[in-house]
């Protein structure tokens, strides 16, 4: 193992039609290290996970990672066409990876799903499905572009347990983008507060505390604390709590 | 004087060509239709109008012109469309039309007493001669081929052209490729169908498979026979109600797609 992050971006810049996008950013992610990106709208944030992804080049700085990284990556949307029957395990089966498709989809709790099409799936369940395709690769970065988007708050927490556990079990790292800035708190090592440029980064506890943070989310989030709850149980798809060994536990 | 039932030496090479088309624009056409890449296929077929004025001007064989202006159109898109200051829909109508005008104004300037307008504006698969009938079938073969080997990242690009990316898809060189398979279909199609329902041939089997089909495979293959069934309607329609046979065609195809809309409903899944 090495001790060299599983990927770092130096002092990245990016201009688009002369519009200064990112400025200056650092930002890396070590091997089971949870890294949270939150930022206002237009911040750069996906910009950004686009340059780590090597899907766009930066204007300025550059991009290292472990050679041969296993990158899964759960994009924002998708849409696929109503004219394209595609089933999930079709879905799935798009990439290949050691891990198989019922294991997979078992994995994030929607092994029943395996003959649905794509398109008769509910927020929720694209949600867990596309986790599922990032996780076929077994991953050594997961890059999970709000995770959450589309989900009920219920819904929410499930996901970012199933998360947790997910490192956990994997040990991998994640970086994840993400505006749920109560619930995500809790379970990340590291958040990185973007506005163009980085405006302050650690642990929550000390960025929400951070002048800067503040001034971006006072308006969003008046009462911004630390959401901590004790993992102590999980939830499957449809609610109910299961009791969860002591060492799965993820806080 | 052969009698009705016998059919001519043209209607035989017709239904061989039709056949032989029909069978690549299923599956390319499924996909202009997952990419929604409609307006894409018009661009290409009335641009190689201009292909058609050109080969003639210079005296050079029909297919490589159209070939090589389609091709050029498509190659084009394919960069522009990354670094759009433009809506791509926009876009694809600036060079789609002006693809079509300066192929008329070529027309004209060249006053070949035996160019006929319509007759690529419309098609003429009854014109279709042996030489065109091995390009469909030579060309047609390939391109099929091409479209096997990258289908499953061809299918992955089309569901998330990032995604596919990050899982080490080349998606631009597939992209490239595929849009120039398009191009060589819609240059040999031209013929038959005429540049402006060129594109029909692509979508409408492709559209009426969707009701039918429960896989991609499937509606690719399930295109095809529709496409085949609709121009063999429509040629049969055409010799014996004499009326043009590439849009005879293209009714067939309508006519399979409201037939698959209605039955489709009730396979509801």
């Amino acid at each position: 193992m090495s001790q060299s992050p599983l990927i770092q971006g130096t002092q990245l810049s990016l201009c688009l039609r002369d519009k200064l996008i990112l400025s200056q950013v650092d930002i890396k992610v070590a091997k089971g290290e949870i890294v949270t990106l939150v930022g206002p709208n237009g911040a750069g944030k996906s910009c950004l996970i686009k340059l780590l992804l090597r899907l766009m080049l930066p204007t300025k700085g550059k991009v290292s990672s472990w050679p041969k990284l296993k990158i899964g990556y759960m994009p924002q949307k998708l849409q696929i066409d109503a004219t394209l029957p595609l089933s999930v395990a079709h879905f799935l089966n798009l990439t290949s990876g050691p891990i198989s498709v019922p294991m997979a989809l078992a994995e994030v709790g929607v092994a029943s799903l395996a003959n649905r099409a794509m398109q008769a799936l509910s927020g929720g369940e694209l949600q867990r499905v596309l986790l599922a395709r990032a996780l076929r690769r077994a991953p050594d970065l997961l890059v999970l572009d709000e995770p959450a988007q589309g989900v009920d708050l219920m819904g929410q927490n499930e996901l970012y347990d199933l998360i947790a556990r997910i490192r956990a079990k994997q040990a991998c790292g994640i970086l994840m983008v993400s505006h749920d800035l109560n619930l995500v708190m809790a379970g990340t090592d590291t958040v990185v507060c973007l506005n163009q440029h980085v405006c302050c980064s650690g642990h929550p506890e000390t960025v929400v505390h951070h002048p800067q943070f503040k001034a971006l989310f006072h308006h969003a989030v008046p009462n911004l604390a630390v959401y901590k709850h004790e993992h102590d149980h999980s939830h499957s798809v449809t609610g109910p709590p299961i009791q969860l060994d002591k060492d799965e536990t993820a806080t | 004087m052969t009698g009705v039932m016998v059919w001519p030496d043209f209607i035989g090479r017709a239904v061989l060509a039709g056949t032989g088309l029909a069978w690549v624009a299923g599956p390319l056409g499924a996909f202009v239709v997952w990419q929604r890449m409609a307006y894409f296929g018009d661009t290409l077929a009335h641009a190689s109008l201009l292909g058609i004025t050109l080969s003639l001007a210079f005296e050079v064989h029909l297919s490589v012109g159209v070939v090589g202006v389609a091709l050029t159109i498509a190659i084009l898109l394919v960069y522009w469309q990354r670094q759009a200051t433009l809506a791509s829909d926009t876009l694809l109508g600036i060079l789609s039309h002006t693809g079509l005008a300066l192929g008329l104004i070529t027309l004209s300037l060249i006053r070949k007493p035996s160019t006929d307008v319509l007759g690529y504006l419309y098609g003429d698969v009854l014109a279709v001669s042996n030489e065109d009938i091995l390009w469909i079938y030579g060309g047609g073969s390939v391109a099929l081929l091409l479209l096997l080997l990258i289908w499953r990242p061809l299918l992955s690009l089309t569901v998330h052209a990032d995604l596919a990316a990050v899982e080490g898809v080349p998606v631009h060189r597939i992209r490239l490729l595929y849009v120039a398979i398009l191009a060589f279909l819609v240059a040999i199609a031209v013929k038959i169908v005429g540049v402006l329902l060129v594109t029909s041939m692509l979508i409408i089997p492709a559209a009426a498979a969707r009701r039918i089909a429960q896989a991609p495979g499937q509606l690719a293959v399930m295109a095809s026979l529709l496409g085949m069934l609709a121009v063999w309607g429509g040629l049969i329609f055409s010799y014996y109600w004499d009326v043009p046979t590439g849009p005879a065609m293209v009714c067939g195809m309508a006519l399979l797609f409201v037939l698959t809309t209605l039955l489709g409903k009730k396979v509801k899944y």
